[in-house]
């Protein structure tokens, strides 16, 4: 067998098609990260944590016969409270961003722990309505919970990027990312600002692990299977940009679908990576 | 941790200082104090990380049979403590945590983890400090160098060639016999060095590879790899599947509208797979199920039941007892086997004895004479038939005469 095989157009559209919407879930997943990080200078590592932990609840709500997107509705506010909660911490304490690194590695040992001790290492698999429906356009089958992923990430990001462009909230968190004593000076209140910001990061984070548990089998221990590539897209589609790891994840997840299209699906994983890479030395001072 | 309990070990101190008493002529104090002390039998296990899983099933088996052990009597007369530490599923932590066992907790004797890595850690340990070491699952008995040791799994010495050949064997008496397969695999070393056996026995049965494909460990997206199996056509899928690939691949197929014609997982989670609607059919491999003939053997029954109890009080997934607790099981029978035989905790006077002899087990007669001590490859095909998991081949190990199905 030759290690690259020319695939047929059904093969290769089926397979874009899967890398936007694996894609689109890295840019949902990616989205809190990267503002955590290019607004707070807080590098959260615990974002997939809390993914994690909203796609173990979403689990739990949808085994005792709740609809996992109705689940949001209780999600979405405790992990706000949760993600404020941090940022008051980080805040008091006044924690750099390298030492939030420590930080947030740790907690996400601790979440790691609290769901394996909750739902065991085994394997969990949520259960819905949505799993089982798919549609066909064309030769394309478009499954449901994917396209619900898809549709999530670029509303929530389009909806988060107006929000910084076109409010006063989003030009205050710009500019006290950008010179945060000039933006005291010009009455803005920034920890209120960072409590809001950090609580949306934290909810934006448990949208995503709801998207997660709709498409995916969930163990404690695929945390950090998330965190390599994500990083990635972050990177790739700038600190702070709210459309950016939309973006580079959907340039990212296409191009692992193609790769593993024409080649062997081992070197998929190679790909964010020399992506990351090319991007870092081609534009050296423009990624952050 | 498990230890003996207060009662056990008040009875046992009491017995100690009768021994001192009554016999007052015995060699040394410090024998006659430690006759009565628990035999302390030193472990690693990957409680936490990704291993965790598998190594509930491991704690739970562990846990059984030392409870049952102490209720027959203990070792020699002694209780026994099972001394279990996390190796955080890092092989080299199992590594310093053999260590330790050997060196700061002074066990008597050592008893392996269940992974290929961590076994293999443990097994430098034992070697060095000339240790017996029964070990759970080791999947490449070719990397087993060390003379002490001892295999729980039957995988056979040259388990690349004969698991292949058993499997191919099961589906030329079938209905459908393959012409044509796909070979998808994990990277997983265990894994790869399978299928890199089954492309052999493919090849020398004549069977034409349609595709080949691999994926490293912790691949997230399944769709691309489900959609070049499906345009490749082929009559038998050999997916080199370990934890939950099986799922994440057959529910890519799923999405797809593709069902393989007839499908095989090397070492798939079984819970999580059996569960599966598309699993229908699928094949893999096993030493033990819960179910005839394999429940007849000399407390199986018993053990299967515990288990099933334990398990489900555990939220664990599966709670049927398949290769992981059997083998699990094992390892304690075969160390438990050459104490009583050799009557001594001695490494070395245990471990001639259980290369000159064959130990009774869950899994039958096992033998360790052969290749890395390994004996016969008891390697069993199963199938998912009626949502429950089948033995299907060797036609004399099969439960009620089932058959291997195909669609």
């Amino acid at each position: 067998m030759s290690a690259f095989t020319l695939p047929s157009a059904s093969l290769l559209s089926q397979s874009v098609l899967s890398g936007i919407f694996v894609g689109a879930l890295y840019g949902l997943m990616g989205l809190g990260l990267s503002l955590n990080w290019g607004l707070l200078r807080l590098i959260n590592l615990a974002h997939f944590a809390f993914a994690f932990l909203a796609a173990y609840l979403c689990y739990e709500l949808a085994s005792r016969g709740l609809d996992p997107l109705l689940a949001l509705a209780a999600i979405v506010p405790l992990f706000f409270a949760i993600g404020a909660g941090l940022q008051g911490l980080v805040a008091r304490f006044a924690i750099t961003p390298f030492n939030s690194l420590l930080l947030t590695f740790g907690l996400t040992g601790i979440v790691e722990a609290l769901i394996q001790s909750i739902w065991t290492a085994d394997f969990r698999k949520l259960e819905s309505s949505y799993a089982q429906q798919k549609f066909k356009v064309g030769t394309l089958f478009v499954p449901v919970p994917e396209l619900i992923t898809l549709v999530l990430a670029v509303a929530i990001s389009a909806a988060v990027w107006a929000v910084l462009r076109y409010t006063d909230l989003g030009r205050a968190l710009r500019g006290a990312a950008e010179d945060a004593p000039i933006a005291a000076a010009f009455g803005v209140n920034q920890k209120a600002n960072a409590l809001l910001l950090a609580g949306t990061c934290a909810a934006l984070a448990s949208i995503a692990g709801v998207c997660l548990a709709l498409s995916f089998t969930l163990a404690p221990s695929q945390i950090y299977a998330w965190i390599g590539v994500v990083f990635a897209a972050v990177m790739l589609g700038g600190l702070g940009r709210a459309l950016g790891p939309l973006v580079a994840g959907t340039l990212i997840g296409v191009s692992e679908a193609v790769t593993m299209a024409v080649t062997a699906p081992s070197w998929a994983p190679m790909v964010s990576f020399t992506l990351l890479i090319a991007v870092l030395v081609l534009r050296p001072g423009k990624s952050a | 941790m498990l230890k003996a309990s207060p009662t056990s070990r008040r009875s046992a101190l009491a017995a100690a200082l009768f021994g001192l008493v009554v016999l007052g002529g015995v060699d040394s104090p410090v024998s006659a104090q430690t006759a009565g002390a628990p035999i302390r039998i030193g472990s690693t296990l990957a409680l936490t990380g990704p291993l965790s899983a598998t190594a509930q099933i491991h704690r739970i088996v562990g846990e059984i049979y030392v409870e049952q052990l102490n209720k027959r009597g203990g070792l020699l007369g002694r209780q026994v403590e099972w001394i279990v530490k996390d190796d955080q599923s890092k092989a080299d932590l199992a590594r310093t945590l053999y260590e330790q066992l050997v060196t700061a907790d002074k066990v008597d004797l050592l008893i392996g983890p269940y992974a290929t890595g961590a076994i293999l850690s443990a097994m430098g340990v034992a070697q060095r400090y000339n240790k017996v070491l029964v070990h759970h699952t080791l999947g490449i008995p070719s990397l087993a160098k060390y003379d002490m040791q001892f295999p729980a799994w039957s995988l056979g010495a040259d388990p690349a060639t004969t698991v292949p050949n058993t499997i191919f064997d099961a589906l030329a008496a079938g209905p459908k016999p393959p012409k044509t397969v796909a070979v998808v695999t994990n990277k997983f070393p265990s894994i790869q060095f399978m299928t890199a056996g089954a492309r052999e026995v493919m090849k020398k049965r004549g069977l034409t590879e349609v595709l080949f494909l691999e994926w490293d460990f912790g691949n997230r997206d399944f769709g691309p790899i489900a959609n070049r199996i499906k345009d490749a056509k082929p009559d038998f899928v050999w997916v080199g599947a370990i934890g939950l690939d099986g799922n994440l691949l057959l529910d890519a197929m799923k999405k797809l509208d593709y069902v393989p014609p007839q499908h095989f997982y090397l070492y798939p989670a079984p819970g999580p797979l059996v569960s599966l609607p598309e699993a229908k059919n699928a094949l893999s491999v096993t030493i033990f199920e819960d179910q005839l003939p394999f429940t007849s053997a000399p407390g199986a029954a018993e053990f299967v039941k515990i288990y099933r109890e334990r398990a489900t009080k555990a939220g664990l997934a599966d709670p049927s007892v398949e290769t992981q607790a059997a083998a699990s099981y094992t390892a304690w029978q075969i160390l438990e086997a050459g104490v009583v035989a050799t009557k001594s905790l001695d490494d070395k006077a245990i471990a001639t004895w259980l290369k000159a002899n064959k130990v009774d087990t869950l899994q039958g007669k096992l033998r360790f004479d052969g290749l890395g001590n390994f004996g016969d490859d008891l390697m069993r095909v199963k199938q998912v038939q009626n949502g429950h998991w089948v033995v299907v081949w060797p036609k004399e190990v099969t439960s009620g005469g089932a058959k291997l199905l195909a669609p």
